[in-house]
């Protein structure tokens, strides 16, 4: 059948076989050891030894492996060749249901339209955490705003060096400019190993607990930065203040959003799966959120770079918005209007 | 029927782990979970991998560092240090997920680590692996490990890690460790969330047949009838197909001690006398005429799974 080459040796090895099982065996032989030497070359990748005839008889070949399993288990009692037979249908099956892409393709995908997929596909999840990071914000202008000894309870130690309520209007200034001592090496490794890449990776991975720990984390998150903007606010120095804020902070606060978007939109599947079962829902939320994190951890070496550097050399308010608004325009533009066509 | 449909399918190995896949066509593959020690060994391989390449990336760049001061060509600035220096942040992270990345989305796809203890990826529904779930496989296992480390050691490098910090990225880790032994799947976080699994891909070499006809039978006892040995029905039925599969890796493995051993048990079995020296020839007899039997019962759809049944 189906062209398996037959040597005369071959053929008296078949009329010599004493079993109908072992006659069965002999003649698919070649046939199964064609398909071997195929999937052995495509698992190593050497996909172009292949010649043409091979490709194409692969699916042929395929199919009647898997109908060679289906009657050894019901005709042979020859372990060796069913464990053979298991393993190989198992490696061809792979081979022809295996992954299409290749780590380039998917670069291309990914960036060319399969991230921005995934982030509208979070569109919901974002509001919600939109919403909880504005909320955030406004109760920590609002609490301070009542009571200042809250400053200290809301901001981490670290800022509250002089940026603290009463502070003078000069002190606060030399804060937003002016060269830190730090250079953009320190500035930038601190940044990576420290607060907000730690706050997005938190949000995202905490969205396991349906979610809830994810919206604290960035309610809580922004607490502090409404503090800060009331001790600015206080000294008439806000739009200055959002300026410094914003050159890098733009795409960092996006970054933050987007994480507590992913690990809400796991949460949300977890404690909402609707029909399907908790690990389709899992699994399928999971890929989406998954891509939507790939896009954060690049947004956030953007915005490391952006923190290091840019934040030093530009001392211009006016310019600092520029900068950080332009930033934050490219990415909703590339998030929510860059719809190429799926190919 | 279903019962002896798995007679002699997926011995040797850990029963719980053996799980059923069934293919677009409908046909049901046999396939098992790869067990949690595979999993470690491959992680460690892994691991010793990456520390391989970068520690050979760093010492590249220590020797192009030194022949470049040896050449004499001017300092180079700080600033110029400091932006190779992110780079190279930048530049490990992305390696270690390429890494990881690159080798699952290959058509075996398996890490080196994975490849050499014999198990890779595979998706939990049957269908086509996709490149969005070994993302997300991969993606956690950052979070699960790399990163808490990380900030672990920076943090002590920099002093600020305090006690509660540590113990709570130790517990961090442990339990993203011990997760996969807490699931009959044996699944990592991140194969819950991209909807994978890891399998053993089994790689069998198709031995030769064992059951012996006329021509092709031990040359060790010249000048005998080659069909010297007959069982009746009586003799035969006193096995089934286990008994039957273990005498076929008997002779498949050809111990000349095994099959003494053998074939002086199933001549007592059948009372008979033992033959002397010419063991293999009787054993291939018995192992032929008793497969054909079973065969035989097996196309009328009665099967025998031990001499017990």
């Amino acid at each position: 059948m189906n062209g398996a080459v037959f040597s005369p040796q071959g053929e008296r090895a078949v009329a010599d076989a004493v079993l109908r099982s072992d006659r069965f065996r002999l003649e698919r032989e070649a046939d199964w050891a064609r398909i071997d030497a195929m999937v052995t070359a495509m698992e190593k990748g050497k996909l172009k030894t292949l010649s043409d005839d091979d490709v194409m008889a692969l699916p042929v070949l395929y199919r009647n492996l898997l109908s060679s399993l289906s009657i050894a288990r019901e005709s042979s009692l020859d372990a060796g060749l069913i464990a053979y037979l298991e393993s190989l249908t198992l490696r061809a099956y792979f081979i022809v249901y295996g992954t299409r892409t290749t780590f380039g393709g998917w670069c291309r995908s990914f960036f060319g339209g399969g991230l921005s997929r995934a982030v509208r596909a979070t569109w919901g999840d974002i509001l919600i955490a939109l919403a909880a990071m504005v909320i955030g914000a406004l109760l920590g202008f609002w609490l301070v705003d009542a009571d200042q000894q809250w400053y200290f309870r809301l901001v981490p130690a670290q800022f509250s060096d002089v940026r603290v309520p009463g502070a003078s209007r000069e002190a606060l200034l030399g804060t937003l400019f002016g060269k830190q001592e730090a250079d953009g090496l320190s500035v930038f490794a601190a940044y990576l190993f420290n607060n907000n890449a730690q706050v997005a990776i938190m949000a995202f991975a905490l969205g396991f607990a349906f979610g809830v720990p994810t919206l604290l984390l960035l309610v809580y998150n922004m607490v502090g930065l409404g503090a800060m903007l009331w001790v600015f606010a206080s000294r008439g120095l806000t739009a200055e203040f959002i300026g410094w804020l914003s050159i890098h902070g733009t795409t960092e606060l996006l970054a933050i959003l987007l994480a507590g978007a992913a690990g809400l939109h796991i949460g949300r599947a977890l404690a909402f799966p609707g029909r399907r079962s908790h690990l389709t829902a899992l699994s399928g939320a999971g890929r989406t959120a998954a891509q939507v994190m790939a896009g954060v951890i690049v947004m956030l070496i953007c915005a490391g770079l952006l923190e290091g550097f840019a934040r030093q050399l530009v001392q211009s308010t006016a310019l600092r918005y520029a900068i950080g608004y332009g930033v934050l325009a490219a990415w909703l533009t590339y998030f929510f209007a860059f719809r190429p066509r799926r190919s | 029927m279903v019962q002896g449909a798995s007679i002699g399918r997926s011995r040797g190995s850990d029963a719980k782990l053996q799980r059923t896949l069934v293919t677009p066509e409908g046909v049901a593959l046999d396939i098992a979970v790869a067990p949690a020690s595979a999993r470690i060994g491959a992680l460690f391989i892994d691991l010793t991998a990456l520390f391989g390449l970068f520690l050979g990336f760093v010492l590249t760049i220590l020797l192009l560092a030194w022949a470049y001061s040896r050449a004499g060509l001017p300092s180079v600035s700080d600033g110029v240090m400091n932006f190779l220096f992110v780079l190279f942040i930048i530049g490990t992270f992305l390696a270690r997920n390429a890494y990881f990345l690159f080798f699952e989305l290959g058509q075996r796809a398996a890490t080196w680590g994975k490849r050499s203890v014999g198990i890779r990826v595979a998706s939990r529904d049957g269908g086509r692996l996709t490149a969005e779930a070994v993302i997300a496989r991969n993606l956690l296992r950052d979070i699960e490990m790399f990163l808490p480390l990380m900030f672990m050691t920076s943090g002590g490098v920099q002093g600020t890690l305090s006690e509660f910090a540590a113990w709570s990225g130790i517990i961090w880790v442990g339990v993203f460790l011990v997760f996969p032994l807490l699931n009959k799947d044996r699944l990592r976080c991140g194969d819950l969330i991209a909807g994978t699994w890891v399998v053993a891909a089994p790689r069998a070499a198709l031995g030769s047949v064992v059951a012996g006809g006329g021509g092709s039978m031990v040359q060790a006892a010249e000048g005998l009838a080659p069909d010297r040995y007959r069982f009746d029905d009586a003799e035969l039925s006193v096995y089934g197909e286990y008994e039957l599969q273990m005498l076929e890796q008997v002779l498949r493995t050809a111990n000349a001690e095994t099959m003494k051993t053998v074939a002086v048990t199933i001549c007592t079995k059948i009372g008979w006398t033992a033959p002397v020296d010419d063991e293999q020839a009787f054993l291939q007899a018995y192992y032929t005429q008793l497969r054909a039997r079973l065969e035989r019962g097996m196309r009328f759809g009665r099967r025998r799974a031990d001499k017990n049944a």
